[in-house]
């Protein structure tokens, strides 16, 4: 027992230095494993309203670059209005919609803090579970897409953005039917992999990579991406394509949380066909 | 003393602010990050107690990780760094020790006394601080290029910001 003590005392500075790095290990783990940041990352209460103070602030610097976005979209939205169309069939005709039905409702939100320069980055946005937001949910920019709701404050919402080790958004090329993913390997916030397309496809640079619309998340295409780079690399069946991404994550400030509104009935169907598979 | 712990809690805030607000805004080059807030723990008296210096990297630690959301990284990394420091003095201590009322900083000693100690300190910081974030060895000589850019770009704003001090020592 005398030795235990004095053991004890010989390296207590040892002992404790170890004690505080098991804490914040600790702390390390249960934010990375679980995700469970409602209360200690930037999207709960303290820190995000400071961070709304911050950007009412720094806001102001990006006005004009935002207002010409804006207007650029404006301008596209204007040109699909009816009042801009002429009427092919002059003014007799009745439009009874029963084709169409609406599948994605967007919401509104502005970036409050982001980062891009790490290996996992993430942005919060300014809406939360107030505004309709639920984990799990789309987000994309006036340019192509953000990344996936990760979690969710009253007020808040916390984005896991492509620019993830761990993100894969489900595309494909313009034009052609193979499927692929695309995914970043943490280096270049400006660059992406698209992985998975298999080589007898017909690649060209400068191609355009879009949203396959497969994952009930994203809407079916959306630009993500311009192919700049293309190795058939030997003994594999897939191309390594690099490819540009088209959103400028350091400059994002209005981004539209998606949803999906037949997302619950597409998952439902298709874990009850899963379902099937195990009872067999 | 009253007048040190004053000096030395805003000096903490102004770090931390500094910091978040600032500093972890600047990335030339996807490389470059600069973590001037490992000053702190470098500026701490010779006389400081070991459990303290624990304590008050753990601290500043947290306060950088509860504004970046990266909860436990800075901690991890901050507090390795505090306890190193006693080694690391003992390690490059001239010949008769230290004074009580010296100071770990440029006015009290010469440029190269300062560039080793502020040197191996921010690189170990750096180093598992870089290394916990992409948390793979995988990319070893990628993720440590940035550990050496960065430590690089740290130690330069370090020196400078000794030069603010030195600046005010002199007037006096």
């Amino acid at each position: 027992m005398r030795n235990l003590l004095g053991f004890l005392s010989r390296n207590s500075f040892f002992l404790f230095f170890l004690f505080l790095e098991g804490v914040a290990a600790l702390l390390l783990f249960q934010n990375n494993r679980f995700q469970r940041s409602e209360f200690l990352n930037s999207s709960n209460a303290a820190s995000g309203s400071f961070y709304q103070l911050v950007n009412n602030a720094t806001m102001y610097f990006d006005l004009a670059e935002i207002n010409e976005q804006l207007a650029a979209e404006n301008a596209d939205l204007r040109r699909q209005l009816t009042g801009s169309k002429i009427e092919i069939f002059g003014k007799n005709f009745i439009i009874n919609d029963t084709v169409y039905q609406q599948a994605y409702n967007f919401t509104e939100a502005t970036v409050i803090n982001s980062t891009v320069s790490k290996a996992n980055n993430y942005i919060t946005l300014n809406k939360g579970s107030f505004a309709g937001v639920e984990a799990g949910m789309g987000v994309i920019g006036p340019q192509g897409i953000i990344g996936i709701v990760k979690t969710v404050s009253t007020r808040f919402s916390s984005v896991m953005t492509v620019l993830h080790t761990q993100s894969k958004v489900s595309a494909k090329l313009k034009d052609q039917r193979y499927l692929g993913s695309l995914v970043w390997d943490g280096k270049d916030y400006q660059y992406g992999q698209l992985i998975d397309i298999p080589k007898n496809a017909n690649v060209m640079l400068g191609d355009t990579v879009i949203s396959s619309g497969y994952s009930s998340i994203f809407p079916t295409g959306i630009n993500l991406a311009t192919v700049t780079s293309i190795e058939k690399p030997e003994g594999k069946n897939f191309y390594d394509i690099t490819v540009k991404l088209i959103n400028d994550f350091k400059k994002i400030e209005k981004v539209y949380v998606v949803k999906n509104v037949l997302r619950e009935e597409q998952d439902k169907l298709e874990a009850e066909a899963q379902e099937g598979d195990n009872n067999d | 003393m009253i007048r040190q712990i004053l000096t030395f809690t805003l000096l903490f805030l102004f770090l931390i602010a500094l910091q978040v607000l600032v500093l972890n805004n600047i990335q030339l080059g996807g490389y470059l990050n600069p973590y001037l807030y490992v000053l702190f723990v470098l500026l701490l008296p010779f006389d400081t107690p070991k459990w303290l210096l624990l304590i008050v990297a753990f601290a500043l630690g947290f306060g950088v990780d509860l504004f970046s959301s990266t909860m436990g990284m800075h901690t991890m990394a901050i507090v390795f760094m505090a306890f190193l420091r006693p080694g690391v003095l003992k390690l490059i201590a001239p010949r008769d020790g230290y004074d009580a009322s010296q100071k770990p900083g440029l006015q009290d000693f010469d440029f190269r006394w300062f560039l080793t100690y502020a040197s191996i300190l921010t690189f170990a910081h750096h180093f598992l601080l870089f290394f916990i974030e992409v948390f793979r060895f995988s990319d070893f000589f990628f993720t440590f290029s940035k550990v050496i850019t960065s430590s690089g770009f740290t130690i330069l704003l370090l020196l400078v910001s000794q030069l603010f001090n030195y600046n005010a020592q002199a007037k006096r």
